[in-house]
This record gives structure tokens, C-alpha cells and sequence, in this order.
């Protein structure tokens, strides 16, 4: 069962552009990666777009599609009515290069900024050791297939690209938040979280959660966990108190300041 | 409403003039939070300042527990240190549960979205021209969460104790059908407060910073078993947090409407037994 399907592709580059009708014929199972693939393949040769794997892993098709942030390759048509159109746009937080493809530099900038793991001392014999809960504890954050939705999403940077500078965005604190919580590593980087990566001007609104692909809670397992840490690091006086009179917590033994 | 230089529309952006492309009813959630949150507000605003009809024997509404100003007979179990206190006795308590909703992660969320426009919903540009989160003052506050959630779960014992206390039997004027039973009573009354403390609890217990303190600020899981232990169980019941926020908002302004009505006598309670 084919149709013609209603499909508006943003076609320009950094000088300008505009929404352009691409009426295609589709037919029932496609996504909106295979339809844009069918433009560029009949109408338009020089569509410029982003893809790689069609699977929904490698975090290449990254676009807007009716406004929402989704990857164009795990997006169904058959979400939508048939009659119904559907409008494809680049993702609308980063710098647009041509037509669907962004220049998504800011996150691997954000990403070098991020110190990496530190771990400790080996055991005697030459290993390193984690109980099996602590590892299971970080696997939920390696699920990200850096798609970078989510800091397309995000009203900090979205809405306000002043803010791009101290900000680090959701995909990043995730990772902040999985190192802080590693048994093995020796960096403490809530200081770095809250200063430099900016979390406090995050206001958990929860857009990344809902459009992460991979169904990652970023907010409530990672920004607000990882928020909670920076006030016991900086904002409850009765931790501090307790580290002042000796009181430590030894959980957080053997970690320095980054 | 076209956003500012800063936004969606700025110079490297796709040029893209609307603020939105999102063709869902994307208003509808933050439409319905304002209302409702509106409502409540004016509800138990109204109530806080009424100073009056908060307790019909053996029921104490909610927003008056403890009821520890100039309250009327009965209605203080925890003695009345503030009788000097001009004002209705339940600003003196209220304002545990205010700031531990203001301060909640949950509600944060919320009144961001639907009173701020901080965003509207995602992907729907908010019409501020600049933005710092939670970084200054005031909103660096909310950073206090956990000092209301330690109020939050005295708040809570003394609800709870309520509770029992509702299964007193009913004074002889309050006394329908055959007459008072000796020994313990339960009405509707004492119902909707049992739901309502139930309610209280799954959202108190839910909350993010206690999540933290049981165990989420921990790094070795493995050397911990009993926090890690608590932790799974408030984790488990901290996914439904959103959902215990609404519904506990809606159980304590009924059983305060239920004790406005016996009080004001408008209705009668429902005896169980
Ligand atoms: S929850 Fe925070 S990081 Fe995530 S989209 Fe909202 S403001 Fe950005
Ligand atoms: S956290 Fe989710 S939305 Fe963000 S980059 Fe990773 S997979 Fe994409
Ligand atoms: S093409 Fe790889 S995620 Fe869509
Ligand atoms: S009460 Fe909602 S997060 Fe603490």
C-alpha cells in the first residue's frame, strides 16, 4: 500500500532557506529517512542530509520532524495520518551547514572540556575490581548513541546561544554524572559541574528525557542525581560541617578536585 | 511571538521564522498544570486565612496540622507554643509543605513550564530574552530542597498521627442514626484521610533528595547493601514522583473541603461504624 505522502523538506544553508514541498510517494513500514532518501533519489540530488546506519545507533540523522527533535531513521510514518503533513527540518539549536545537516562542533567542544576518568592504584594483582551493582549502575548512561538531540532540545542553549559558552548540556551531564558516581575514579568533578559545565542553569525541565532515543532518564537519573551531589559539595552546611569536624563521608575518600 | 536574537532565530540558525513547527496541542500540558495549580492555590490560600472551620471533631484538616496557634478546642494535640500568633494557625505550619513543594523537583518542573513559559513544552522557543537557570539568587535556593524534605517527613508523622487520631469516636452532637458507638469510630472522614496520608507518604517517600540521602550519593553500591537496598525501593517508587505530586495535592484540599463542610455543618459524615 503506497501513498503520496505531504512531505516538506527545509532546503538552504547559512545565507538563508525556506520549507519546500516535496509531495513523495511512500508506502506502508517507511520512516521519514527512507522518504528523504526518495527525494534526494527522484527530485532533489543535491539534498544534503546525515546518515549512517538506519538503525537508530549511530546518532547520524539527527533532525526536527513537525517541530519534534527525532532521528529520521526511527521515525514512522505510520505514526501519522496519511493525509497529514509531515515537515522536516535541521536540527534548530546548532549552526546549520546545507539543507538537514548542522554543524554540531559545540558538543565535541563541551566534550573535550570534560575531564576524562582518572582511575586509582591497581589491586596486587595487576587488576581493577567493581562489584557487579556499581558497574550496572553506569550502563543505563552508556546507552547513548550521541545523537545529540537532547542538547538540540535544550531550552538553555536553544533559546539562548549566549548561554552555549557556560553551558555543557544534557548529554554531558550524563557523563558527569556517571563518573561521579564510579567507585573507581578519582576525580571529583562537582565543583567543575556546577562552575565550568553550568548545571545550575539547567532547570529540569525534562525536554532531553523525552526526546532521547534511547529512553535514557537523563533528568531524574542523571542531571537531578548529579545536582543533589553539587549541593552537598557546595550548598548543605551540615555536610559541610560534618567534613569540618571530621565527620567524612568515606564514600567520597581518595577523590581530588578537578 | 517571534523569539530574540539569542534563539531559534539567530544568525548561524536554519532561518526558520516560526517559533514552533510542533503541530500537537503542545499548550494543552502546561494550560492544564496553570489552571489546576491556580486553583489549588487560591483554594488553600483562602482556607489558610479563614483561620476557621478546620476541625470537626475528631477530624483536623490537613492544613492546620499540628495546630499549634490560638486554635480552637481539641484541635491541638502538640500543645499551642504560638497562641500568641494574630494570624491563622496554619500560616505557621504552612509554609513546610509550601516550601517543599516551591523547592520540589517535580513541581520545579512543572511551574517552570506552565507559569514561566520556561519553556512551554519543548521545542517551543520561551519568550525570554536572556536566562540563567538556577545559578542566582533567588531561584539558587531551591538548592534547599532536602532541609524541607527533613520537615517534610515530621510534617508526615504528624498527619499520620492524625489519622489515628480520626478513628476517635465522634462527639454526641456529630451522632447519626442509633446514636454514638463507644470505642473506636471510622467515617468517611477518617477514609479520605487515611488515602490522603498514603498519598503524602508515596509523595515524600518518592522525592529526589531523599533518593539521594538513602543511598544515590553513594559510589559503592557494593559496600553498602542496606542503602543500596532502600535506594532500589525509592527509585522504583521516585519514577511515579509527578504522579504522587498531583494526586497528594488533590487528597489534602478534599479531605480540608470534607472538614470545611462537616465543620461548617453543610453535610453530615458517613459513619462506617
Ligand atoms: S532538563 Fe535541563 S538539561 Fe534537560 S533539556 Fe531541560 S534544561 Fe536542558
Ligand atoms: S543522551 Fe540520548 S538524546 Fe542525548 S545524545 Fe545521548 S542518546 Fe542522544
Ligand atoms: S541513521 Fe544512524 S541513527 Fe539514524
Ligand atoms: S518532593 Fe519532589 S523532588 Fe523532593
Amino acid at each position: 500500500m503506497s501513498y503520496t505522502l505531504k512531505l516538506r523538506i527545509w532546503r538552504g544553508d547559512k545565507e538563508g532557506g525556506e520549507v519546500k514541498d516535496f509531495p513523495v510517494e511512500v508506502s506502508e513500514g517507511e520512516v521519514v529517512l527512507d522518504a528523504i532518501h526518495r527525494v534526494q533519489a527522484t527530485q532533489a540530488g543535491d539534498l544534503a542530509v546525515r546518515w549512517n546506519c538506519k538503525a537508530g545507533k549511530c546518532g547520524s540523522c539527527s533532525a526536527e520532524v513537525n517541530g519534534r527533535p527525532r532521528l529520521m531513521c526511527m521515525c514512522r510514518l505510520s505514526d501519522f495520518e496519511e493525509d497529514e503533513t509531515i515537515t522536516v527540518t535541521p536540527m534548530r539549536a546548532f549552526p546549520v551547514i546545507r539543507d538537514l545537516v548542522t554543524d554540531v562542533l559545540f558538543n565535541y567542544e563541551k566534550a573535550k572540556e570534560l575531564p576524562s576518568a582518572q582511575l586509582g592504584p591497581r589491586d596486587a594483582d595487576g587488576k581493577r575490581r567493581m562489584a557487579q551493582i556499581d558497574v550496572e549502575r553506569g550502563q543505563e548512561f552508556r546507552k547513548c548513541i550521541e545523537c545529540f538531540l537532547c542538547q538540540d532540545v535544550c531550552h538553555v542553549v536553544r533559546d539562548h546561544e549566549d548561554n552555549k559558552e557556560a553551558f555543557a548540556g544534557p548529554r554531558f551531564f550524563l557523563r558527569y554524572a556517571e563518573l561521579d558516581m564510579h567507585p573507581l575514579d578519582t576525580h571529583d568533578r562537582r565543583e567543575l559541574a556546577q562552575g565550568a559545565a553550568g548545571l545550575g542553569m539547567c532547570n529540569i525541565t525534562k525536554c532531553c528525557t523525552e526526546v532521547c532515543p534511547e529512553g535514557i532518564k537523563i533528568t531524574d537519573n542523571a542531571i537531578i542525581p548529579m545536582k543533589e551531589r553539587v549541593v552537598d559539595r557546595k550548598y548543605d552546611p551540615l555536610v559541610w560541617l560534618g567534613n569540618k569536624i571530621g565527620l567524612r563521608n568515606k564514600d567520597d575518600a581518595g577523590r581530588t578536585e578537578v | 511571538m517571534a523569539s530574540t536574537d539569542q534563539g531559534v532565530t539567530s544568525p548561524t540558525r536554519a532561518r526558520i521564522d516560526a517559533r514552533t513547527l510542533r503541530q500537537d496541542r503542545w499548550w494543552l500540558a502546561p494550560l492544564t498544570t496553570f489552571v489546576v495549580f491556580s486553583a489549588f492555590v487560591v483554594y488553600a490560600t483562602v482556607r489558610a486565612f479563614m483561620g476557621r472551620d478546620y476541625y470537626a471533631s475528631p477530624y483536623l484538616s490537613p492544613f492546620y496540622s499540628p495546630c499549634l496557634g490560638d486554635c480552637v478546642e481539641g484541635a491541638s494535640d502538640f500543645g499551642q507554643p504560638f497562641a500568641w500568633f494574630p494570624l491563622s494557625a496554619a500560616l505557621i505550619i504552612l509554609i513546610f509543605p509550601l516550601g517543599f513543594r516551591m523547592t520540589c523537583y517535580y513541581y520545579r518542573k512543572a511551574y517552570y513550564r506552565a507559569f514561566w513559559l520556561s519553556p512551554p513544552a519543548c521545542g517551543v522557543a520561551e519568550p525570554h530574552q536572556s536566562y540563567s537557570g538556577e545559578t542566582r539568587l533567588p531561584l539558587v535556593l531551591q538548592n534547599v530542597h532536602r532541609y524541607f524534605w527533613y520537615a517534610a517527613v515530621l510534617v508526615g508523622l504528624v498527619l499520620t498521627f492524625d489519622v489515628f487520631l480520626a478513628f476517635r469516636p465522634m462527639p454526641a452532637e456529630y451522632a447519626v442514626g442509633d446514636g454514638e458507638t463507644s470505642g473506636i469510630h471510622m467515617g468517611l472522614g477518617t477514609l479520605l484521610m487515611i488515602i490522603n496520608v498514603v498519598l503524602i507518604w508515596l509523595y515524600t517517600l518518592s522525592c529526589h533528595s531523599c533518593r539521594h540521602v538513602v543511598g544515590g550519593r553513594l559510589r559503592h553500591f557494593s559496600k553498602h547493601p542496606v542503602r543500596y537496598r532502600l535506594w532500589t525501593w525509592v527509585s522504583r517508587l521516585n519514577t511515579s514522583h509527578g504522579r504522587w505530586a498531583w494526586y497528594s495535592l488533590f487528597s489534602v484540599a478534599l479531605v480540608d473541603l470534607y472538614i470545611f463542610l462537616l465543620a461548617t455543618g453543610t453535610i453530615q459524615d458517613v459513619r462506617f461504624f
